[in-house]
């Protein structure tokens, strides 16, 4: 089980430091891209260039300025923003972190709760419409573009019922929870609920199908035969199997938007998250902080992507061997 | 003799008419295909709408347009009423089809003659990059699977890389890399508003969600005795490939289609959202809600609409995504009822 685990941590930083070779390749050796062009701005003459070339040491050679990002980045902790000259990146990334994990934690205990109430519920419900209705609405969910319903969402809370029904709804932004609990949790509501809707969708669907598909097994048929309940096969064999995919989905999601999927999320509901730090860079061609909010969401997705690797391993031994 | 032939039609139909006829049968998939089909024939209709019926440029601002309802010229950028009485108010939904149905954008541009050729935009790059995306990765999936070892090792490897940048991530830091000065690959160069960058962006971002399961599937069939056989008969890569493994990939690779064509039609309203998608003057339908975003609360019908084409098209390729799963695999779709 060790040299599992060690096996899996050491994949990861092989992916990790990949991620920020492909970063770094994609910002600055992209065929036909001129990262000094990009800063200096669209109608910069050639000593601008230069100077701008010079500044930020575009002239060296590559892999010299790949290992200075990451020395200043990881060890000296130092790595200062293109646009903001002097503005130290870390501190950028820290402050932006806790409204992302508010966002994401608030939506995930959401969207865990009604994926696998309603999942279960399409899966083990005798009436016949309760099934393709719940499909219909994960059909829906997944179908649904984030950022739209986001909007859709502050049209209704934000403009003519903002005077009547949803008086109590505040502007649109993000207040920290050790500010002010409660308005850190009406500022958050309606981004949750949002953000949960998608994957409200993913997890319905994934855990219907599980459990039927698990359901169809043979070891069902033996607990059938042996005169067990149908309510302790679904719930002690049938969901329980189902969940360790869920488990494992979840792991990945959670590391995913962590790591700046809530991006859109962020946008529309003008929370200043990880998110939205990196499209903000991005449109900056600010790539210090780039390199950083990257680093920082590669590293959730692997983490969580690893965790879940051995996860697996806990509750399957012939993954072990593999 | 009448028998004989019904007993052949009883038992020799292969797995793929099976399929089709459960799949004729799905009231699921004649659903989607319809809706597909309406919104697939609208947005292959826009030049005509705009041309015949609404009279209008859609790509051109017409700030000083005006339009006759009932018997009254009105300006279609109306001053506002409001505040200080600057700025201007587009025209909202007329609910009329021959000029302005839905209204107004805030440059007087007919938004439902936007919508439908936004329309082909987002259909014509979401299919492309889904259908860009399911053939590499068939073709990853099978050369990592097929001949293992160092080269499965590789490929897999850089599956992985992809795979944990969070997929808008890698979407948006190529699109904003690419967006001012265009691709340069060898003698191609690929100009910045051209649509092959955001099919080629969407297209490789989903790979790894395609190519890996591909790829555990062919290690599977590998192993599998008819494919051993093959092998043992000296029959050659090619033929194995394509006779053997092929055709027992194809079943997967049917059901991730619909799939990945919805996720890459979502990934560029997204990023078209972001204004890092279709370039202006060209509209897509992210395009459009992005349009939409400062008449939000004056014109909702601007955002509003292109989203429900989305949610339309989305929701029915899904549908029609799940009809072909149940018609292929049959295990899923009942639960022993």
């Amino acid at each position: 089980m060790f040299a599992f685990i060690a096996r899996r941590f050491s994949a990861m930083v092989f992916v990790l430091v990949s991620i920020s070779i492909l970063v770094f390749l994609i910002f600055f050796a992209t065929p036909g891209v001129d990262p000094a062009a990009r800063i200096a701005g669209r109608n910069a003459d050639q000593l601008t260039l230069m100077q701008v070339r010079h500044s930020f040491e575009l002239d060296k050679p590559l892999p010299l300025r790949y290992l200075s990002m990451m020395r200043h980045l990881f060890i000296a902790r130092d790595l200062t923003s293109y646009v903001n000259r002097g503005a130290k990146v870390i501190p950028q990334l820290t402050q932006a972190i806790p409204a992302t994990l508010s966002l994401v934690i608030g939506a995930a205990v959401i969207w865990l709760i009604a994926g696998i109430y309603f999942g279960v519920m399409a899966a083990k419900s005798k009436k016949k419409w309760i099934d393709p209705t719940i499909s219909f609405l994960g059909i829906v969910g997944i179908s649904l573009p984030v950022y739209w319903l986001g909007e859709v969402v502050n049209l209704i809370t934000q403009s003519k019922l903002h005077s009547s029904v949803f008086r109590w709804v505040p502007q649109l932004g993000y207040v920290g929870l050790s500010q002010d609990p409660w308005q850190w949790f009406v500022h958050l509501i309606f981004p949750w609920l949002t953000l949960a809707v998608l994957y409200a969708g993913i997890y319905v669907r994934v855990l219907r199908n599980e459990i039927t598909v698990v359901m169809g097994e043979d070891y069902i048929k033996t607990e059938r035969a042996k005169g067990a309940s149908e309510k302790r096969i679904l719930y002690k064999h049938a969901t329980r199997m189902s969940l360790i995919t869920i488990v494992s989905l979840f792991g990945l999601d959670f590391g995913a938007l962590v790591g700046g999927y809530a991006l859109l999320t962020e946008v529309v509901f003008g929370i200043q998250g990880v998110g939205k730090l990196t499209f903000d860079s991005l449109q900056n061609f600010d790539l210090p902080v780039i390199m950083a909010t990257v680093m920082y969401s590669a590293f959730f997705v692997v983490f969580m992507n690893a965790v879940v690797d051995v996860l697996y391993a806990v509750l399957d031994p012939r993954v072990r061997r593999v | 003799m009448s028998v004989k032939e019904s007993s052949a039609a009883v038992f020799s139909d292969s797995p793929g008419k099976i399929a089709l006829r459960n799949l004729r049968k799905d009231k699921r998939s004649i659903i989607s295909l319809t809706i597909l089909g309406i919104i697939v024939v609208l947005s292959l209709c826009a030049p005509l709408y705009s041309g015949f019926i609404a009279h209008t440029q859609p790509f051109e601002s017409s700030l000083d347009a005006t339009i006759t309802l009932h018997g009254k010229s009105i300006p279609v950028l109306q001053p506002s009423t409001t505040g200080l009485g600057l700025g201007v108010t587009p025209i909202g939904p007329t609910w009329n089809i021959s000029h302005y149905f839905l209204g107004a954008d805030s440059q007087g541009r007919d938004v439902a003659a936007r919508l439908l050729y936004g329309g082909r935009s987002t259909l014509f790059i979401g299919v492309s990059a889904g259908l860009l995306c399911i053939f590499v990765s068939l073709v990853i999936g099978i050369v990592a699977g097929y001949r293992k070892g160092w080269v499965d090792a590789v490929l897999s490897r850089i599956l992985d890389i992809i795979w944990a940048f969070p997929v808008y991530l890698l979407a948006i830091s190529l699109s904003v890399v690419l967006l001012t000065s265009g691709l340069t690959l060898l003698f191609i160069h690929i100009g910045p508003g051209s649509f092959a960058l955001p099919i080629l962006i969407i297209g490789v971002v989903y790979i790894p969600y395609v190519a890996r399961p591909i790829r555990a599937q062919v290690l599977a069939l590998r192993e599998r005795e008819f494919v051993r056989a093959a092998i043992g008969t000296g029959a050659k890569h090619s033929t194995i490939i394509f006779r053997e493994i092929l055709p027992n990939v194809m079943p997967s690779v049917l059901v991730f289609i619909p799939i990945i064509v919805s996720l890459s039609m979502l990934t560029e309203s997204a990023l078209s959202f972001l204004s890092i998608g279709v370039q202006p003057p060209a509209a897509s339908w992210g395009t459009i809600i992005n349009d939409g975003l400062g008449l939000l609360y004056t014109r909702p019908m601007v955002g509003i609409a292109p989203g429900l084409m989305i949610v339309l098209t989305a929701a029915a390729l899904n549908l029609y995504g799940d009809a072909v799963r149940d018609a292929l695999d049959p295990k899923s779709r009942s639960r022993g009822d």
